[in-house]
């Protein structure tokens, strides 16, 4: 499974990442930094709400007329001397591409940072086929580097700092050692080393922010540039996008591209925004010869229509995953799928099935940050609900345990005297475990509580039982 | 003004000086205050663990219980949150669905109700001390009530508020995710912790018997110098400034 890159638990992952010092402050930093960023980036367009719901509105229309949107993008895509590949899942997506590598007899492949290409394993298949696949994103170019895989979807290497990076640099590439740490020099001396890959590459490999219907465009927006050199200067372009990607013309992109910029880094514009459209026309001096789009499902039709709709209204933006306070503490790679975050756990088990994933929707406090950032309103927290429904209700994952806990709850909590005994039973039953009205070691469900934190001692009169013998007298 | 108190299971067993404060500053303000007896808990720890089946039929008994009172407050953001949340619940039970959206139509939570409903925004309590209010994610971000409490803490004589860092972060209470995800929970609480002793406080203060337990517990652990109090504590004092 592409999604998933190592062979742990959940829980495992987690007792291992929260005593990973260096990683919980790069994260911890980046969270504090582009909280702020965020907000005044949101604060500065003004009615912030407002345009949440044109957002909404935007993402769920083209969700509605899903078919049709993609088949105009297919025409516009071939008018403009394009190729279009509808694949079905990770297989038909590489198979097609490795044709068109082959074809061209490829043998350097340059990419722009795409989640859609980590997805499918897109760089396995082709260096499967003798190529030699490059990523430019630097985030992506440090990840490669390491045989590291992204831990945030839009800043991929953000559980390491600068530090660590000329680490890297210094054992992969041979940079001084007495050189700085400094992330301009450090981009500096990457970007130098990338020019002549770029100048060499036989194919380029993007990922697709939108895809625009109506002109058949491909959107790409990056803050590095690397993406306008991937799609001009080699022969050949093949951009793959998640078959939700689009919007229905330059208006909607525009509002979009906006939300995208403000809600991921707190930018007004990203300091590149490329439009492509179909291969280079006669007027035209650069862009490549050859134009391919590969729309791929793999498992999106099957979300299409169904409970969890709206997780296909994301933009990647990774506002949810910058809010998460239990992100914050066990960064991206405990969740041992590349989408990371709230939104990875409300997409990975779609995607990839409870199996591996049924404890990634109870990795939240639902305390509903992610929902309240999402630029298109995705009510991610509830999305987190109903997967724990599904698992409880019609999947019957849940401990057994647990579920008899549950039965016990619902029987007692739902009838007022049985409610009223229990309350004064259970009192009575963890009394004795009490000191100092505290209680330390609890015995029962009530250990795992007490493992982290003490539990108070019941009260010897209930307020029910207060307010009945006050002076006031009780009623009703 | 007749007021039915939805104490919460936490306030009627753990909490209770919480509850006994809701009542006398309901009543020092002309409130008539009852306990409708037959209130059980909201229904939010099997709701939130995925067990919508079985959070309905609480859920169901809170409804017929105060279905016929005039108004209903409580001393909570997150479980009157549950009360807002019922109508959707029970979108597939016409009946329910009536009797639900009734219910949360008249369910406010204690702050709310002060400032919005009383209109009340000194209640003439006094506590001279330095202290930081830790805003609960679901009375924020679900309910919507925000500035009440601050409203509230500002009119106090007195009472010094310091600024929380990073307020908006979640404690890690989170009803069964404080013991399912105990690990992560545990980090979460301590941040807040941390924080909330940056601040120099003598008191944290809070709206959600929830978010308290979890912190006080966990102070109480680590053995810091730091009291929770309810907000509703805080407004029934009169010390002298």
């Amino acid at each position: 499974m592409a999604i998933q890159f190592n062979e742990h638990h959940f829980n495992d992952n987690v007792e291992k990442n929260v005593h990973n010092d260096f990683m919980r402050g790069a994260v911890a930093s980046a969270q504090d930094h582009l909280y702020t960023k965020r907000l005044d980036a949101v604060e500065e367009l003004g009615d912030w709400e407002q345009w949440r719901n044109h957002a909404q509105e935007i993402r769920q229309h083209v969700l509605e007329h899903l078919d049709y949107y993609l088949h105009e993008l297919a025409i516009n895509v071939e008018k403009a001397g394009g190729h279009v590949y509808f694949a079905h899942d990770a297989n038909e997506a590489n198979a097609y591409i490795r044709d068109v590598v082959r074809q061209k007899n490829a043998k350097k492949i340059v990419k722009s940072k795409s989640m859609v290409t980590e997805e499918i394993s897109l760089n396995d298949a082709l260096e499967a086929e003798g190529c030699q696949v490059l990523e430019t994103d630097l985030g992506e170019y440090i990840l490669q580097l390491e045989g590291d895989k992204p831990s945030h979807i839009v800043a991929p290497s953000l559980h390491k700092n600068k530090d660590q990076i000329k680490e890297v640099f210094v054992e992969k590439l041979g940079y001084d050692e007495q050189n700085t740490s400094e992330a301009g020099e450090l981009a500096r001396y990457v970007r130098e080393i990338l020019r002549d890959e770029f100048l060499a590459a036989d194919v380029g490999v993007t990922g697709c922010n939108f895809a625009v219907a109506d002109s058949g465009s491909i959107c790409l927006v990056t803050n590095e540039g690397n993406a306008g050199l991937v799609t001009t200067i080699p022969k050949t372009h093949i951009a793959v996008m998640g078959m939700e990607r689009l919007v229905p013309s330059m208006e909607e992109l525009e509002v979009l591209v906006t939300m995208l910029t403000r809600s991921a880094v707190g930018q007004k514009l990203s300091s590149y925004v490329n439009i492509v459209t179909g291969p280079k026309h006669a007027q035209e001096v650069d862009g490549p010869e050859d134009f391919h789009v590969v729309v791929l499902d793999n498992g999106r039709s099957s979300i299409l229509g169904g409970d969890f709709e709206e997780v296909l209204q994301c933009i990647r933006c990774g506002a949810c995953v910058n809010t998460c306070p239990v992100y914050r503490h066990i960064g991206g790679h405990s969740y041992n799928s590349i989408y990371s975050g709230p939104i990875g756990a409300v997409l990975t088990p779609l995607l990839a099935g409870y199996d591996d994933y049924k404890e990634l929707p109870y990795a939240s406090s639902l305390c509903g940050a992610c929902t309240e950032v999402c630029p298109v309103k995705i009510p991610l927290h509830e999305l987190l609900l109903k997967h724990r429904q599904v698992i409880v209700e019609e999947e019957g994952r849940a401990p057994v345990s647990e579920s008899a806990m549950m039965k016990l709850f619902e029987f007692g909590a739902s009838r007022s005297p049985l409610y009223r005994f229990g309350t004064k039973v259970a009192a009575k039953a963890i009394k004795p475990f009490a000191k100092d009205d505290m209680i330390s070691k609890g015995p029962g469900p009530l250990k795992t509580w007490t493992n982290v934190r003490d539990f108070p001692a019941p009260k010897e009169q209930r307020l029910r039982d207060w307010f009945e013998t006050r002076d006031k007298g009780g009623n009703v | 003004m007749k007021v039915a108190l939805f104490a919460t299971c936490l306030v009627d067993v753990f909490q209770t000086n919480v509850g006994k404060a809701t009542v006398e500053l309901l009543e020092s303000l002309g409130c008539d205050v009852t306990f409708p007896k037959g209130q059980v808990c909201c229904g939010q720890p099997a709701y939130n663990s995925g067990y919508i089946r079985d959070a309905k039929e609480p859920m169901r008994h809170m409804i017929d219980t105060f279905l016929h009172e005039p108004c209903i407050v409580t001393p909570s953001g997150s479980c009157a949150t549950m009360f807002k949340e019922y109508p959707r619940i029970f979108a597939d039970e016409p009946i329910y669905a009536k009797k639900a959206q009734l219910v949360a139509d008249k369910t406010y939570e204690l702050t709310e109700f002060l400032v919005n409903v009383l209109k009340v925004t000194d209640v003439g309590a006094s506590f001279p001390h330095r202290v930081t209010y830790h805003t609960s994610c679901h009375m924020t971000r679900l309910l919507g009530v925000k500035e009440e409490p601050y409203i509230l803490l500002e009119h106090v004589k007195g009472l010094e508020l310091v600024a929380l860092p990073n307020a908006h972060n979640c404690c890690g209470f989170g009803g069964t995710f404080s013991v399912k995800m105990g690990t992560i929970s545990e980090q979460m609480v301590d941040e807040k912790i941390d924080c909330a002793l940056q601040t120099d406080a003598d008191y944290l203060i809070a709206s959600d018997g929830g978010c308290m337990m979890n912190i006080n517990g966990r102070l109480h652990r680590r053995g810091d110098k730091l009291t929770t109090l309810h907000i509703a504590e805080v407004l029934t004092q009169h010390e002298g400034v």
